[in-house]
């Protein structure tokens, strides 16, 4: 325990020193990424054969890292939990991918990409990273485009862009609506390529349960084959954490059904501080939920804004069919009440609108638990063809779920988890306060802020992947060399996998009458109701009653059917699930002690007068570093401070 | 709804499988197909039983994890992904068969569970552009026509599914590999290596044990992503022109 840490009013944590970023280089913002890596020392290439990099997941932090790592030389053990690197959720990102090359002659620059992306942040994060993110930008594009992705062109045969949520240049290179597909197929194959050359060695349906720390530092991995059930331990000079966000803690989320926080939290148990888990997106374009079956939710590219104009009924409980409803009885609200940026405002405030236009009974659809996204206005301007080549697949995808047209009805959307800005805390190299333990992609909490900006997370993941952690992950190295083999039979290793096996034994063991996915819902119901789009004071103290009351049911009454020794999807769920409840708790905690609104995080009583999140920078501006002390225990709050010396906090408005 | 269903039940890749019967009551229309087997599996384990295994993960059809033969085909009846198809494709009291992927090339793991990672070494054969990290030029330094990115686009929109090859009577993986090869070679960045990937390519598919095309078709009918027969042609085409201009 720190020295001086004392005990909070109202929720049970303690704090602890402050926690700075030593990495970044002082100086102007958009030379610091050349000194860093300047400063940063190398590893002899003929060396780097004998480093051995773990990095957990394929997507396109991890795949993009572990492609270019074993490019570098190094000799890359990988793992994925799907059947095949290919699959990993990026995979599903539909919208774009931004880059500040200024194809578009609009004013687009470098700068402005920083700068969008720190407002959009609503001032939450490091402008260091931004900058180098918003530098990197440009080089990911002539790096995919040189793997082959196909970006959509215009007939002279150049890239084409459009522009996307929250900004007003067209910065967006997009691949139909399936740019995440195209980008991550682009990493899987550079992976495919050092997999077939022997430099990575893949362990697809393998799955993290924990990391091994030796003389305090990461050394290795406890993992699951998840087809046979056994459990072995792997070690490395470094691990990486690509594993993606823990948007699945809310059950219902555009996050695939297998995506989890295992790894991450995990790392966080075993020193890892864990940044601003109370910052999560809520994404305005999903596919409104049909009943209690449902298993997940569908988005629908924020792109649809660009063209679809988003409306509902000027009366409350107007139940008639939207084409019977005229014109001058329908709110085009966002266009109403933020003229200048319309239907493209940021996700957070058009998600928190729909909300609010429901909660005041003019939601359509069943339960009025939707807006329209209307696109009869650009079918009328552009034609039906130019729609259809645009978005078709998106329209396809919505009518294949909801059974209705949407070139004949307009859509129905509502807000749904889609993204998760907090994470791993990192410092400028993208490691984690555990030596040797990096995270990329969104498994960190680094560039986003309080919000995500569209078209940003795919850039994020490949900055990281290819550009980032390929540069500092060689200071590490080079600084800290291993003298010492560490194998299976360490004391730290076998202690590892005591634990996990003990843990996994414990769930089998148990017996009860409810299945994983009846408690999985439960703690996603309650973190949707109390954490979600709107968070109060008294509704996360509820939360915090509540989720130890349902880590207790969980270990007396959770059934786990077959064994451990087997394929056991069961098994997997219920694992994840004693992590998401942990992680849960963090995050309601994290959200109660920001008592101000900033981007994704509104809390209700820190609102302007016209309804817009309201941030208390004299008393907020940090990133709030959690640090793990035990299960249902205080944890210890480490605060960075947050300086802006080039983007200087304003009230963000997009009116 | 009130479904009978007839699923395969396989313990592990060494043990016989066989046909297990099920009831499903209380099945709404707008379930997805996947979200009825939650529904089903729930009750399995509430009653002892070991929930049906089956691969998933994004359900929004475009991470193709999912692969369930569905009355004798692939992914069901609608031109989708399982976990796209809705159960207003089927009537109450229907009674439905659902099995594994049944080709050579893709052994069960478990019930609904096959290996499908023959399709990652006919990618890791040569599936790739190589342009390691860094080495790019500028974006636009190399136009593309068009009609040659639309082309490269609508190949590469395969999800690797592996349905092609469930539909398929010889249990072939022309339409998956092929979809690849013309995605990369049409590319001016894939021309370099345009020869050595459809020789590899094609060499690694039939190491693997796919069998051999005899042009049925079935496969672009039940491709989710609607990747064109005409692909498999074209890829012969590369073949051929490769053979005769590469002395392996």
């Amino acid at each position: 325990m720190p020295s001086y840490s004392e005990y909070t009013e109202y929720a049970e944590y303690t704090v602890g020193e402050p926690i700075k970023d030593e990495r970044a280089p002082a100086g102007p913002v958009n030379e610091r990424w050349d000194t860093r890596r300047f400063e940063a020392k190398l590893v002899n290439p003929a060396n780097r054969r004998k480093h051995t990099i773990i990095v957990v997941g394929t997507g396109l932090a991890g795949g993009a890292a572990g492609a270019t790592l074993a490019e570098q030389g190094y000799h890359v053990v990988q793992f994925c939990y799907q059947d095949s690197p290919r699959r990993a959720h990026s995979i599903a990102a539909q919208g774009g991918i931004n880059a500040a090359k200024n194809y578009r002659n609009d004013g687009d620059s470098i700068h402005r990409l920083f700068y969008d992306t720190v407002k959009g942040g609503d001032f939450r994060a490091r402008e260091s990273n931004v900058h180098r993110l918003a530098q990197i930008s440009v080089e990911i594009i002539d790096q995919c485009v040189a793997q082959g992705v196909p970006f959509a062109r215009e007939y002279g045969g150049l890239l084409d862009t459009r522009s996307f949520g929250g900004v007003q240049v067209s910065r967006t290179f997009y691949a139909r609506g399936q740019t995440g597909q195209q980008l991550l197929l682009g990493a899987y194959q550079a992976l495919s390529r050092q997999i077939a050359a022997g430099n990575v060695e893949m362990h697809a349906r393998t799955e993290m349960l924990d990391l091994i720390m030796v003389d305090g530092r990461a050394r290795g991995i406890v993992a699951r084959d998840l087809v046979t059930g056994e459990i072995s331990t792997y070690f490395a000079d470094a691990v990486v954490l690509a594993s993606g966000g823990y948007g699945n803690v809310f059950y219902l989320s555009t996050n695939a059904m297998n995506s989890n926080a295992t790894a991450i939290w995990r790392a966080h148990r075993r020193g890892a501080y864990f940044a601003n888990p109370c910052f999560t997106q809520i994404h305005p374009t999903c596919i409104p939920r049909s009943g209690d079956h449902q298993s997940k939710l569908t988005l629908m590219s924020e792109s649809l804004r660009n063209d679809g104009r988003i409306w509902v009924p000027k009366a409350k409980g107007d139940t008639r069919p939207a084409a019977e409803i005229p014109e001058e009885e329908r709110d085009y609200y966002l266009e109403r009440i933020y003229p200048s940026f319309g239907n493209l405002v940021p996700r957070d405030i058009a998600s928190r609108a729909a909300k609010n236009v429901c909660d005041e009974g003019r939601g359509v659809g069943p339960g009025g638990q939707g807006v329209y996204l209307d696109f009869a206005d650009a079918i009328a301007r552009m034609g039906r063809k130019a729609v259809e080549e645009k978005y078709g697949n998106l329209f396809d995808m919505y009518e294949r779920i909801t059974a209705e047209n949407p070139y004949e009805v307009p859509m129905r959307i509502y807000p749904a988890i889609h993204y998760t800005m907090g994470g791993l805390w990192v410092d400028y190299d993208l490691q984690t306060t555990v030596p040797g333990l990096f995270a990329i992609g969104e498994a960190n909490f680094s560039d986003h802020g309080a919000n995500r900006l569209g078209a940003s997370a795919l850039m994020q993941g490949l900055a990281d992947g290819y550009f980032v952690l390929p540069s500092t992950i060689n200071d590490y190295l080079a600084r800290n060399p291993h003298k010492d083999e560490v194998d299976a039979s360490h004391p730290a290793a076998v202690e590892a996998v005591r634990e996990t096996e003990d843990r996994l034994t414990r769930l089998l063991a148990v017996d009860g009458d409810r299945t994983p996915d009846s408690f999985h819902r439960e703690i996603g119901e309650l973190v949707w109701e109390f954490c979600g789009m709107a968070r109060t004071d008294e509704g996360l103290r509820k939360a915090l009653d509540r989720l130890p009351q349902i880590r207790e049911e969980f270990w007396r009454r959770i059934k786990v059917p077959g064994t451990g020794e087997e394929f056991n999807q069961s098994l997997e769920k219920a694992n994840r699930i004693v992590d998401y409840l942990e992680l849960a708790e963090l995050m309601c905690l994290d959200a109660l002690h920001r008592a101000e609104s900033c981007g994704g995080h509104f809390r209700e009583e820190s609102q302007t007068p016209d309804g817009e999140a309201a941030r208390e920078d004299e008393e907020f501006s940090y990133a709030a570093a959690w640090e793990f002390t035990d299960t249902g225990a205080a944890p210890v709050l480490h605060k960075e401070q947050l300086t802006f010396e080039y983007v200087h906090p304003t009230q963000r408005s997009y009116a | 709804m009130k479904l009978t269903l007839r699923v395969w039940r396989q313990q592990n890749a060494d043990s016989p499988g066989a046909m297990a019967t099920y009831q499903v009551d209380d099945v709404s229309q707008d379930m997805s197909f996947l979200e009825m087997l939650d529904v089903l599996n729930e009750e399995l384990i509430l009653k002892g039983e070991e929930p049906v295994a089956f691969d998933h993960d994004c359900r929004e059809g475009i991470c193709g994890a999912c692969s369930l033969v569905i009355n004798g085909d692939a992914h069901g009846p609608e031109r989708t992904t399982t976990c796209q198809l809705h159960m207003r494709s089927f009537q109450d009291g229907d009674t439905i068969d659902i099995e594994p992927w049944r080709a050579a090339a893709f052994p069960v793991i478990k019930d609904l569970v096959v290996d499908r990672s023959a399709f990652d070494r006919v990618i890791q054969a040569g599936g790739y552009i190589t342009a390691p990290t860094g080495s790019a030029p500028e974006a636009h330094a190399t136009p593309v026509p068009k009609a040659d990115a639309d082309y490269a686009f609508e190949h590469a929109e395969c999800i690797g599914c592996g349905a092609c090859v469930a539909a398929c009577p010889n249990g072939a993986a022309m339409l998956f590999t092929s979809a690849k090869v013309n995605h990369l070679n049409v590319l001016p960045q894939g021309s370099p290596e345009r020869e050595t990937r459809v020789l590899d390519m094609v060499s690694q598919m039939d190491a693997e044990g796919f069998g051999g095309c005899t042009l049925t078709g079935e496969c672009a009918t039940a491709c989710p992503k609607g990747i064109p027969l005409f692909s498999i042609t074209a890829m012969n085409k590369e073949w051929l022109r490769a053979s005769r201009k590469v002395k392996r």
